[in-house]
């Protein structure tokens, strides 16, 4: 787990801070985009093992920056970070590749063991 | 003025209807405005109907009673007039016809008794007087030789008017009689009087030919009000009579009176000329009203029948107006109630999953942190307040997951709800929701009583939300009852349509003011933790899926949820 890299997608700066804080805390390596195109060019620039992905974002949306993200064909697993009453976007997001999908407020032990499950998929 | 103060009165005392909602005083009032009204508009024409007839009846039968009366009553008279004017004319012309001569002989004068006998009824004797008043000759069964008359009124009369006839009296044999004398005066001078007394049997004759009922009675008067024949009621020939007649007049009459004795009575009399007596007759009125009093009776009868018919079938058919108008009131109250529910939920609905989707975040943020601080700390060396700080940093956590279960509650209710249905059978859905509750029933003692109908019909439906639907009516019924308490469970097949399940409490109950507000949103009773959303959802499920649900509830007793569910609803209820 010492050597993973995870980038967090999510436009509420603070929550993806603190998701990356604990996730450090653990020895994974984390970083944080606010937007789409700030996270495709990260991902360009130096691809990540795994995307956390919010669906709800302001401008390019969580499904757009999926679907850029398969386009760039890295075989990089998406976990989607989803609200409660997203189903059928969660849904469309699984179709179109994602990994799993976790409900906002997340449970951070369900999320390490749904990273190590991508992982061990990989 | 006054029509304007008695309208007043009306509209504010009688017709005033509370406007308001759907309570019984509304209608009371409006089934006694209505009953009012429909007695009104048919009694009243009625009652006129009845009154007219009634005057109307009574008018035609007097008049069929008085006229024949008037008529026999006249005719009577007439023959007794026609009689009387008979024996005078026959007076009159023995008088003219002889010579004082004659007349004064006996032989000739007995000839002339004897054809007057023969010839007409009731001439008992004959006598010729002078014109001083002495008896000259006389034909008969007595002899009074060398009378007197002229001091007598009689006398005096028959010389000024000619001719008289006296008023009945005895006679020596104590028969009544009437006397009639004439006056002539001849071409030399001299003058005569005859005067011939007649028995009155051919009056009572005359009378008896009116063919009277024996209650009934016919008499003559003379102008002093004493009695000519005899009569039936009111006293013996030459009496007074004890009927007020009215005396002197022309014609004939019939009034209603009381006799004496109190009889009602019609009475004719009808006034002769010539002398001066009047004819009365008397019938009671009961004689006469007979048919009256049948007619009276009978309207009466019909009468009050029909206003008795009248006011039973304006009660009843009122009742059944009032029961249709309350129904339609409660139904229009009902739909408007349910419109006005399910837009409450659905703005709610939106209200909530905006709130829910902004607060999600903040919660989450909190939630890591919090998870992030509790990392720290755990990993963190040994101080002093370590443990208080775990224990802090644990509520925090906790509260947050209390938090989001809200949120995702409140996202829930307010998700459009997808129903799949699948062929199921609705004993499995409870039983499987029951095992989600047996632990805390094994813990609290509750005595689950399942009382499922064996071959209850399988019905299309989504098993999730049913689940969902059981698991929050059971879980309302686990927080109602106390420990050891009871829960019965039981499904019904209602009709061809849908199934019924019963579950029934033996737990607090609800007062009616909670009971109308069990399914608002955010409507508690569960202080502290319960959300309110549970019983709204529940609804909306079983809403969506074309079903209904109900409850029954006493304080303290308990409450009974019935929810019916269609067993083919129809797949188009989504919104």
């Amino acid at each position: 787990m010492n050597d993973i890299h995870v980038l967090i997608v999510d436009d509420e700066e603070e929550l993806a801070a603190v998701i990356a804080d604990r996730l450090e805390f653990r020895g994974i390596k984390a970083q944080t985009a606010s937007d789409g195109e700030t996270a495709l060019k990260m991902i360009e620039s130096d691809p990540p093992d795994i995307v956390l992905l919010d669906l709800m974002l302001p401008g390019m949306s969580g499904l757009d920056i999926l679907k850029k993200i398969n386009a760039l064909d890295l075989n990089i697993p998406v976990i989607l970070l989803t609200g409660y009453g997203s189903k059928e976007m969660t849904l469309e997001g699984m179709n179109l590749g994602a990994f799993d999908y976790i409900m906002k407020p997340c449970d951070f032990d369900g999320l390490i063991s749904k990273i190590q499950e991508a992982l061990e998929s990989e | 003025m006054k029509t304007k103060k008695i309208r007043e009165f009306v509209t504010k005392y009688i017709l005033r209807i509370p406007e308001e909602g759907t309570s019984p005083e509304r209608y009371k009032a409006l089934r006694r405005n209505i009953i009012i009204l429909m007695i009104l508009v048919t009694v009243i024409p009625l009652s006129l109907m009845a009154t007219i007839n009634y005057y109307q009846y009574q008018k035609n039968l007097r008049d069929e009673i008085i006229t024949p009366l008037n008529v026999l009553t006249n005719k009577t008279k007439r023959s007794f007039e026609l009689f009387l004017e008979e024996r005078l004319s026959t007076v009159r012309f023995i008088t003219s016809a002889y010579s004082f001569a004659e007349l004064s002989d006996e032989k000739v004068m007995n000839r002339i008794l004897g054809v007057l006998k023969k010839e007409f009824e009731g001439f008992v004797d004959i006598a010729l007087l002078d014109s001083d008043g002495n008896l000259v000759n006389y034909a008969g069964p007595y002899s009074f030789p060398g009378k007197n008359y002229s001091q007598q009124t009689w006398f005096q009369e028959v010389l000024i008017k000619g001719a008289h006839i006296s008023d009945v009296f005895l006679g020596y044999r104590k028969f009544p009689h009437i006397a009639i004398a004439a006056y002539h005066l001849s071409g030399d001078g001299q003058s005569w009087i005859l005067r011939s007394t007649i028995d009155t049997k051919k009056f009572d004759a005359l009378l008896a030919m009116m063919e009277l009922e024996p209650e009934c009675d016919a008499f003559l008067i003379n102008s002093q009000g004493i009695l000519q024949t005899n009569s039936r009621f009111y006293g013996k020939i030459l009496e007074s009579c004890s009927l007020p007649v009215p005396l002197g007049g022309h014609g004939t009459y019939v009034s209603e009176t009381e006799d004496r004795e109190g009889r009602e009575i019609f009475v004719a009399y009808s006034y002769f000329f010539e002398p001066d007596f009047t004819l009365v007759v008397a019938k009671p009125s009961s004689l006469i009203l007979k048919t009256w009093f049948t007619f009276r009776t009978e309207i009466f009868f019909i009468y009050t029948a029909s206003v008795l018919l009248i006011i039973l079938l304006v009660y009843k058919l009122t009742d059944v107006q009032v029961s249709h108008i309350k129904e339609a009131d409660e139904k229009r109250e009902l739909a408007f109630r349910e419109l006005e529910h399910s837009q409450k939920l659905s703005s709610i609905g939106r209200l909530a999953a905006g709130v829910a989707h902004e607060i999600n975040n903040p919660l989450a943020i909190i939630s890591q942190k919090a998870g992030f601080m509790m990392d720290l700390i755990k990993s963190g060396s040994e101080f002093k307040e370590k443990p208080k700080f775990i224990e802090l940093t644990d509520s925090i956590l906790k509260s947050t997951d209390r938090c989001s279960t809200i949120t995702h509650r409140l996202l829930g209710f307010a998700r459009r709800m997808e129903i799949e249905y699948e062929d199921l059978d609705l004993n499995d859905v409870l039983q499987e929701v029951i095992s989600f509750l047996e632990k805390e029933a094994l813990h609290r003692n509750i005595k689950i009583e399942l009382k499922l109908h064996e071959n209850l019909a399988r019905i299309s439906s989504d098993r999730g939300q049913l689940q969902q639907v059981f698991l929050n009516i059971l879980s309302n019924a686990f927080a109602a009852v106390e420990d050891n308490g009871n829960i019965l469970i039981q499904t019904k097949d209602e009709n061809d349509e849908k199934v019924g399940v019963y579950i029934k409490d033996d737990g607090c109950g609800m007062s009616e003011k909670d009971l109308e507000n069990i399914f608002e949103p955010f409507f508690t009773t569960k202080k502290g933790y319960g959300t309110g959303l549970g019983l709204p959802i529940t609804y909306g499920i079983i809403k969506k899926m074309g079903g209904s649900i109900k409850v029954e509830s006493q304080l303290g007793k308990g409450s009974t949820f019935i929810i019916f569910l269609l067993k083919h609803p129809k797949k188009i209820l989504e919104v």
